[in-house]
């Protein structure tokens, strides 16, 4: 089904009163890789992974995952079909413990959930699955905090974790390693690469190392087009990235 | 159930077993509806994160179809309480439809604009009374057995309806269903991205406020035997807003001490007729100013324990 790749994108546009954000992008994911998007800031990574999950409305173009159009899908069934997306911006739920923040993803294998005349205690079943995933990203000592009270980087790490909890075939990435000590960069890399078998990932990155070491295929994006795609060693031998890339780089 | 709060329950039990005997029945039972009431209006905005500022359409027409249903149907208390109850879910589910879909303060406009729709119906519509309301609605007999004319009687129907519809909505904050609602009040994108169709837990929320805040007007109606525009105007939804923040929002507890608060700032400052409102209003904010997150958040925060 799909057959090599699993999303496939045409004509991806999206404008904002005007402003092109996103334009014209053709990308195409190839199942089992590691796919890292960069580009300067203001590029339109970030439009680009709410347009493939829905979170905005493409202006034009076409969406498939697994061959399938979903152009139209609503976010939450785009999600129900094993995309799931992190934020930029660490999301997590502040006022739910770390580890309700992952049990509340776990939870999503019941399907809805609107049982409001049963106890959450029907809940601990996802406990154990929950403490392990916050053992891989390191959070184990911290299951009965509020995560609004984590420090950035593991308030990132446990993004990561509930993410996971989704058991995801796409899971897109946008800057996880933001923010992070050296520390932490390596254990989510390290995560990453653990995780990284019988899904695909799309990731959105500027920590070059970090996209150096993970990626199969990198897609420059500059002014919302397409710059330049291939592996890393043809990426970073590209003049054109390197004038793109050069000044704006961060880091 | 945590032991901060296994502990106040057992406070609040002993409290309501014990007050017919110290106080007058008609003020308690007064309280444990318009506590109700807030509890209910709690759901939403302290578990689902939304401002509903139309709630008196459920209270209020909780009101009405119970004391219509009561008088005029001659239905037993109890089937009067529960018409009233399943008029504000259908209610609830019509307007919670309409207003879902909208965020933050355009919510709590077309809640408003809703309950205010919902008001002039009520001025117009022969049913009601209009001004005079539904008066002399008959406590009846529970069951068609038990006679509910005496005070004293009447007080431990409306403390069980009261203890069911509390501990209803704790199973619901605390079921799987709470647990995705809260999820949805603190990231609603992020919930979203987990897969969780929010609009839907809204609106169930929302259906179930309304239901539990039509079965606080329904009560309500039997106790004073009365169902006037009062019960269905905006002050109404103002209310329950007061008490909620009073009290504290999000708390399992501060609701419940909002009413009190309210329900005796209002039997007491009576006597000022129309200074009520001023009075009340600037122990309001004398209030908010020195307990930011209610008068039962403070304590939590300072037991560090949830209550
Ligand atoms: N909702 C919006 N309305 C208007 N303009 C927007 C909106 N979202 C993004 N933009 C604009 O679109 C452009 C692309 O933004 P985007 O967030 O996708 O960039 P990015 O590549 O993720 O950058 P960064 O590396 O800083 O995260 C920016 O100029 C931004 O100002
Ligand atoms: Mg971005």
């Amino acid at each position: 089904m799909g057959g090599d790749f699993v999303l496939e994108t045409e004509g991806l546009t999206k404008e904002f009163r005007g402003f092109v954000a996103v334009k014209d992008v053709a990308l195409s994911v190839r199942r089992g890789s590691v796919h890292a998007i960069i580009g300067p800031n203001g590029a339109g990574k970030t439009t680009c992974f709410n347009l493939l999950t829905k979170f905005l409305q493409p202006t034009r173009g076409v969406i498939r995952y697994e061959g399938r159009d979903i152009t139209a899908l609503k976010p939450a069934e785009v999600a129900r079909l094993g995309v799931v997306r992190s934020f930029q911006i660490s999301a997590v739920f502040p006022h739910l413990t770390v580890l309700e923040n992952v049990r509340v993803a776990l939870q999503r294998a019941r399907g809805g959930s609107y049982d409001f005349w049963r106890s959450e205690s029907l809940l601990s079943r996802y406990e154990d699955r929950a403490r392990a995933l916050l053992a891989d990203v390191g959070l184990d000592r911290y299951e009965n905090v509020p995560a609004g009270l984590l420090p950035y980087g593991r308030k990132r790490a446990l993004e990561i974790a509930t993410t996971l909890a989704l058991e995801p075939k796409l899971m897109l990435l946008d800057e996880p390693t933001a923010g992070m000590t050296h520390e932490d960069v390596d254990r989510v890399v390290d995560l990453i690469r653990r995780v990284r078998a019988g899904r695909t990932i799309l990731l959105v990155e500027h920590n070059l190392k970090v996209v150096a070491g993970l990626s199969d295929t990198i897609t420059v994006l500059t002014r919302g087009q397409v710059l330049a795609e291939g592996d890393y060693a043809a990426i970073s031998a590209n003049p054109e990235v390197k004038t793109a890339y050069l000044g704006t780089e961060e880091g | 159930m945590p032991r901060s709060q296994a502990i106040a329950l057992a406070l609040l039990v002993a409290f309501i077993a014990a007050a017919p005997f110290l106080l007058f029945p008609v003020y308690v039972m007064k309280v444990l509806c318009f506590a109700l009431y807030a509890c209910a209006f709690n759901l939403l905005l302290g578990y689902a994160g939304l401002l509903s500022f139309g709630h008196a359409a459920y209270f209020g027409m909780g009101s009405y179809l119970s004391a219509h249903a009561a008088k005029v149907w001659g239905f037993t208390p109890e089937l009067a309480i529960v018409t009233g109850g399943l008029t504000a879910t259908a209610l609830g589910a019509a307007f919670g439809y309409l207003a879902i879909r909208r965020q933050g303060i355009y919510f709590a406009m077309i809640t408003l604009a809703l309950a205010q729709m919902v008001y002039f119906f009520c001025v117009q519509a022969p049913f009601t009374g209009g001004e005079d309301g539904i008066q002399a609605v008959p406590r009846g007999a529970l069951l068609g057995v038990l006679d509910l004319t005496p005070d004293f009687t009447l007080y431990w129907v409306v403390a069980a309806v009261f203890l069911a519809g509390f501990l209803f909505l704790y199973r619901i904050v605390h079921s799987p269903f709470g647990q995705v609602l809260k999820a949805i009040r603190d990231n609603e994108p992020r919930a979203i991205s987990l897969g969780y169709r929010s609009d839907d837990y809204k609106l169930l929320a929302f259906v179930l406020s309304a239901a539990i805040a039509g079965i606080a007007g329904g009560t309500k109606a039997i106790v004073f035997q009365i169902a006037t525009l009062t019960d269905v105007n905006w002050p109404m939804s103002g209310e329950a807003v007061l008490m909620t923040l009073l009290g504290g929002i999000g708390t399992l507890f501060g609701p419940v001490v909002g009413a009190l608060i309210i329900v005796t700032l209002q039997a007491e400052l009576a006597q000022f007729g129309a200074w009520v409102t001023v009075i009340q209003g600037v122990i309001f904010v004398a209030c908010v100013l020195a307990f930011r997150r209610g008068v039962v958040g403070e304590l939590q925060q300072a037991i560090r324990r949830p209550l």
